[in-house]
């Protein structure tokens, strides 16, 4: 199987307060298909770690490769253009902009990335929403629905552009476990009927025991 | 690679949601362009008035023979006194000719010369007006009504009947106001006049003169310059002054110059004449844009203000847009395009203001006894001034969202992701 995402010998400093060495010769990959999770404790460096893969983080010493090319030491436009086509991101928090309606939160990956046209980008955001059951919501303002349908909306978003990989910093962390539940069941049925790479960073116990695989770290290693 | 479509329609959003804010911001503009647009076509406006009491009336190059001693006394014209120092006391003016001698030559010859719009010859000389046994002592001044009108906007000064009526009546005389008041006439009556050497003419009064100096006004009357040869008793060609009046002021200094030396005449410029004026207009000017300028800078710094809390009002969005694939370009250009509709709307809305008041201030009765045709407060509506303040709305919009946008851009999404 192809690999989506690799990890070659990253390491990450903190600089301030005090010089301080976060994450230590990082190696692993992604494989196409794969439902992986990070787990560690507190401070351990899994978000740092989720950071630089989102390519939103440059300060790093190794090197990162998505869809077998290097992507370390690009320019940033090119990194928010690979972002943008490659990568979805699931975050805790919503991240929604609630000043805009549902549909154009989904829409707006889409509108940037500017491969479609605008009805083809309406059709495929309105596909999304049905898929995660959420289509009623779409003509409401994102700051008027619920926290699991936030999240829901979010994936919805997170997929507009058909990425390569869908990377979520804690997604469940602020959900009760019905809504957890039911945002797993979602990612579970991408992995395996899309054959969509997902790579989370979790603290939820059982949450990670469901993925392929998880990836255990502790004082910026990984251990397992 | 930019879709302006999307970045403009994320700053629509982003305006119409916050539609208090934004439209304080805009009305921050408005005022600010409104209140300069105002501010500088009154003021404008009130100085071309100004300067108008004084640049109306008065040629831009004033040509006549002036009495005054020789340059070269005979003692220096002694070679034995060369290398002496000379004393000499009670230098009288040298008697010469009051007349302009080959006038209508220099006329001719001014006329050609393609900075002159005009020259206009004048005859002035010293009469009384006769009431009764009183004599009351004053100025006479022959002109070519007709072309003083066009050049010097006599017209604006003449309260009573016109310069046509004095062009076409022989032994016409337009009386200056105050000579009327004194005397208690009225048009179409006849005043007598005595040159000084004890002739005396009836003139018919044909209309009043007040140029707004009461005391000018008190002895100067006009009349065809043809009547004040025949009342002198000289020829066509006694030409007393020649009044200039170029199509650029700034060229006055200079060719005055050349009008001395070539005609061995006096030849004062206005800059010369009226030199206190000319620093009075500077510093009235000099107020004006000071405190344009003052209003232009306020109304920027409420912009920056506005657009400065907007983006941190906006971290999360910003830290969104940049997770999801916006560079930040794409984000500077989101605030860049806020900005620039805010002072793109706030410009426009400000020359609709700006248009208003000065048409409110235009409507607004102002007399003046300086200026009879005066009858509402002055506004110069140049469109310059329009121009300008639109440019500076745009121009000062865009400083003021620059900063703002350039930290909008630098902002690292990790840090706001992380900090929640």
């Amino acid at each position: 199987m192809s690999v989506v995402l690799e990890a070659k010998h990253i390491n990450k400093y903190f600089k301030k307060p005090v010089s301080f060495h976060v994450l230590k010769d990082i190696n692993f990959q992604i494989k196409k298909g794969e439902f992986a999770s990070i787990m560690g404790k507190s401070g351990c460096g899994k978000s740092t770690l989720l950071y630089i893969l989102s390519t939103m983080d440059t300060d790093y010493e190794g090197q990162l490769y998505l869809n077998n090319q290097l992507i370390t030491g690009q320019e940033r436009t090119h990194l928010s253009y690979l972002r943008n086509k490659h990568i979805g991101f699931v975050f805790q928090f919503h991240y929604l902009l609630s000043e805009f309606s549902v549909i154009e939160n989904v829409m707006l990956p889409a509108k940037k990335l500017g491969e479609k046209s605008y009805p083809e980008i309406e059709h495929d955001a309105i596909e999304k929403l049905k898929m995660l059951n959420i289509e009623h919501l779409s003509k409401k303002r994102a700051s008027q629905v619920s926290g699991g349908e936030k999240q829901r909306i979010a994936i919805a978003r997170a997929l507009i552009n058909n990425p390569s990989v869908i990377m979520g910093d804690e997604p469940t962390g602020n959900l009760d476990s019905y809504n957890a539940q039911n945002i797993f069941n979602i990612f579970k049925q991408l992995s395996d009927e899309k054959g969509l790479s997902l790579l989370v960073v979790t603290h939820d116990e059982d949450f990670a025991n469901k993925t392929d695989r998880i990836i255990q770290m502790g004082d910026g290693k990984i251990l397992v | 690679m930019t879709n302006w479509n999307v970045i403009l329609s994320i700053a629509k959003t982003h305006l119409l949601t916050k539609i208090k804010q934004t439209s304080v911001a805009a009305l921050g503009v408005t005022f600010g362009i409104g209140s300069y647009i105002t501010l500088v076509c009154f003021m404008t406006g009130l100085n071309t008035m100004l300067d108008d009491l004084i640049l109306n009336q008065t040629p831009h190059i004033h040509v006549y023979n002036e009495i005054e001693p020789s340059k070269n006394q005979p003692v220096s014209l002694y070679d034995d006194f060369n290398e002496s120092f000379n004393v000499v006391h009670s230098i009288k003016p040298k008697l010469s000719q009051l007349k302009i001698h080959n006038a209508l030559p220099i006329i001719d010859y001014l006329e050609r010369n393609e900075n002159v719009r005009g020259a206009l010859p004048q005859v002035q000389t010293q009469i009384f007006y006769i009431a009764g046994s009183i004599e009351i002592g004053g100025n006479l001044i022959g002109i070519n009504p007709i072309d003083e009108a066009k050049l010097f906007n006599i017209e604006d000064y003449i309260v009573k009947g016109s310069a046509e009526a004095l062009q076409t009546t022989d032994n016409g005389i337009l009386l200056g106001i105050g000579v009327a008041e004194k005397m208690s006439l009225k048009v179409g009556d006849r005043v007598q006049i005595s040159p000084i050497n004890g002739d005396i003419f009836p003139l018919k009064i044909v209309g009043f003169y007040q140029s707004g100096v009461a005391d000018l006004d008190a002895i100067q009357s006009f009349t065809n310059i043809k009547t004040v040869q025949r009342i002198l008793g000289e020829a066509k060609n006694y030409i007393t002054d020649i009044n200039v009046k170029l199509y650029d002021i700034e060229e006055a200094v200079s060719l005055a110059k050349t009008i001395e030396q070539q005609f061995k005449l006096k030849a004062v410029d206005i800059k010369t004449a009226n030199a206190q004026f000319d620093t009075g207009t500077t510093i009235r000017n000099l107020i004006t844009y000071a405190v344009s300028i003052t209003l232009l800078i306020v109304a920027g710094f409420g912009i920056y203000n506005i657009l400065n809390m907007l983006i941190y009002e906006k971290m999360n969005d910003i830290a969104i847009l940049k997770a999801t694939g916006f560079s930040g370009k794409d984000v500077q250009l989101i605030f860049m395009s806020q900005a620039m509709i805010i002072g793109f709307v706030g410009g426009v809305l400000g020359l609709v203001l700006g248009f208003g008041l000065t048409s409110l201030i235009g409507t607004i009765p102002f007399k003046t006894e300086a200026l009879p045709t005066v009858e509402t407060y002055p506004v110069n509506r140049d469109p310059l001034f329009f121009i300008i303040g639109f440019l500076f709305a745009i121009f000062s919009t865009f400083l003021a969202g620059y900063l703002p946008s350039k930290k909008a851009k630098k902002i690292d999404p990790i840090k706001i992701i992380r900090g929640q």
